[in-house]
């Protein structure tokens, strides 16, 4: 399968004129994801899966339920290593390439604390539910040597802010708030030391629908703004037509399709990406 | 007395429990497994700090044993009294003249001295519990220093309280490594690990761990720079000795409120009288 990279990636090295140079369309390659494999079973789990992610770009995993999305997920998030390939980190700003499982379990963690995120389906899975809003807002910052109790509190706050919680709440325990709220708290909580790549599972499963607008919103604005990086993985088409550049498309453990979104969702090639394109609901 | 080894414990467990020691000492603040056995007494009860005492107690050491500061109470009296029958040793109350102290929850209000060797007892010897149930990671995160959830329970406490409210079994940083739960001491006491003279040691027997601060050791109590930490304070002194210094407890006297308070430490407490009267 040839890599599915930016259409304009592969600029000539030819020196052209200078009006007449490619734009700058290949932005730095953030993760480069090289024929990773990892299988419970024949067809369990994910299988050669071969892509790029740049610097500031959203990738969305789409695909049926037990396709391998969440599989390839925890692999690229560093919780799971693979059978086979690699899984490699360029961080901006700097020449070295950090292969994921080659390093250190010392400075894998380091690296998913400080520089990476990964918000969770299920709030609870990412949230301390029995301390405060404020501690698990500051909780990495915490752990990045933060020691001012007033400064961890109005970062806390600020961020409460920033995914329409109200800082009033700051107090309170996560179980005490609804399922949204909780889910934006979690996304607080990933995003207060900012990183540069976050991953996100199902982030609008099990929400209901205008909640789950106002959470796409939300988090369109902050990617924008923070110009963060995300791999998204999704069994919600409409989500990944609103929040990602580019799409895989997965099927059986493999990826059977690749390329923009619109491209993808207009015009699916493959014969699965038309039956999934197909059975969108609606109303 | 016949039909048992010396204090207790056949010698091959005391060897093991002593190596697990050496190794405790040579790296302050780490908890060390060892082979935890059945002591004549429920858990909880004082089982880790009996089998230190048992492995590094010798024929001419003199014994003080206290449970909350007191040398006058069942479970101070008992693990006296199993010593004296089963080691012959010397046992006594005074802090000075002890070489081997057993405490539960205290250290004696009267500075330790070089030589001397403090075994405490600990009921949860992991301060990351509370927030890692899992024993894999808790070490782990040892391993790897990831102590930034000890702060989140004092942001908490500060969130809920105004003020950081855990006053027993602090959580200290050894020598700049090993984060370390003190056993149940009350915050009170942290101050007197740091630097100590004496060899701090610390068992819990369910859990089967044991570790150490040897003697000079650096030891901090986590706080955060506008909340720094701070020691209990009372209004009251101890209403037998009169003393402002110590750790007091509330004693309550009768039912229509009345309560006085007094020195926790009764050998710190009888010794201001005897030289006072």
């Amino acid at each position: 399968m040839s890599r599915p990279d930016l259409p304009g990636s592969q600029c000539p090295e030819a020196e052209p004129a200078p009006s007449l140079r490619c734009p700058d369309l290949a932005r730095p390659v953030l993760l480069d994801v090289q024929e990773v494999t990892r299988l419970y079973g024949p067809g369990k789990g994910c299988e050669a899966v071969d892509f790029r992610l740049h610097a500031g770009e959203v990738l969305g995993i789409v695909g049926e339920s037990g396709s391998g999305k969440s599989t390839l997920l925890r692999v690229l998030a560093g919780l799971e290593a693979p059978d086979a390939g690699r899984v490699v980190y360029h961080r901006p700003g700097d020449s070295l390439e950090t292969d994921l499982y080659a390093i250190g379990e010392a400075r894998r963690r380091a690296l998913l604390r400080l520089e990476w995120g990964l918000v969770h389906q299920n709030p609870r899975d990412g949230l301390r539910m029995s301390v405060s809003a404020g501690a698990n807002v500051g909780e990495r910052l915490m752990a990045l040597g933060q020691r001012h109790y007033g400064q961890l509190r109005a970062a806390g706050q600020d961020w409460m802010t920033q995914v329409e919680l109200d800082p009033e709440r700051i107090d309170d325990v996560p179980h005490t708030f609804s399922g949204g709220m909780q889910q934006r708290l979690q996304i607080a909580r990933t995003l207060v030391t900012r990183p540069r790549l976050v991953f996100m599972d199902e982030p609008t499963g099990g929400l209901d629908v205008s909640v789950q607008a106002r959470l796409l919103d939300m988090l369109r604005t902050l990617v924008r703004q923070l110009g963060l990086s995300m791999v998204l993985v999704t069994h919600d088409l409409a989500v990944a037509r609103l929040l990602a550049h580019r799409l895989l498309v997965m099927r059986r453990g493999r990826v059977v399709e690749a390329g923009l979104t619109d491209q993808i969702l207009d015009d699916p090639q493959h014969a699965y990406t038309q039956l999934l394109v197909s059975s969108v609901l609606t109303p | 007395m016949n039909g048992y080894n010396f204090a207790y414990l056949d010698e091959q467990t005391k060897r093991m429990i002593r190596r697990a020691l050496l190794k405790a000492v040579a790296i302050p603040g780490y908890q060390v497994p060892f082979g935890g056995r059945e002591m004549p007494m429920p858990y909880g009860w004082g089982t880790g700090g009996m089998q230190l005492t048992a492995s590094i107690l010798g024929a001419d050491d003199v014994l003080k044993v206290i449970d909350q500061g007191a040398d006058d109470t069942t479970n101070a009296v008992s693990i006296r009294a199993f010593f004296e029958r089963v080691a012959g040793v010397e046992t006594t109350t005074a802090t000075r003249a002890a070489s081997i102290i057993q405490t539960r929850h205290r250290i004696p209000e009267t500075p330790l001295e070089p030589g001397q060797i403090l075994v405490f007892q600990v009921p949860i010897p992991e301060p990351l519990r509370f927030i890692e149930p899992s024993e894999r990671e808790t070490r782990l995160m040892h391993a790897l220093e990831e102590y930034g959830v000890m702060h989140v329970k004092l942001y908490e406490d500060i969130a809920r309280h105004g003020h950081i409210a855990t006053t027993y079994a602090y959580p200290v940083k050894v020598d700049g490594r090993y984060v370390m739960d003190p056993s149940p001491i009350p915050k009170f006491d942290n101050p007197k690990l740091d630097m100590s003279p004496a060899l701090l040691l610390f068992g819990a027997g369910r859990e089967k761990r044991l570790y150490a601060i040897p003697p000079h050791t650096r030891v901090e109590s986590l706080d955060f720079e506008d909340h720094p930490f701070e020691i209990q304070r009372w209004d009251e002194r101890c209403a037998l000795c009169d003393s402002a210094e110590s750790f007091l407890d509330e004693v309550i006297t009768d039912d229509a409120g009345g309560r006085m308070f007094v020195c926790s430490d009764t050998d710190y407490c009888e010794r201001r009288r005897e030289e006072s009267a």
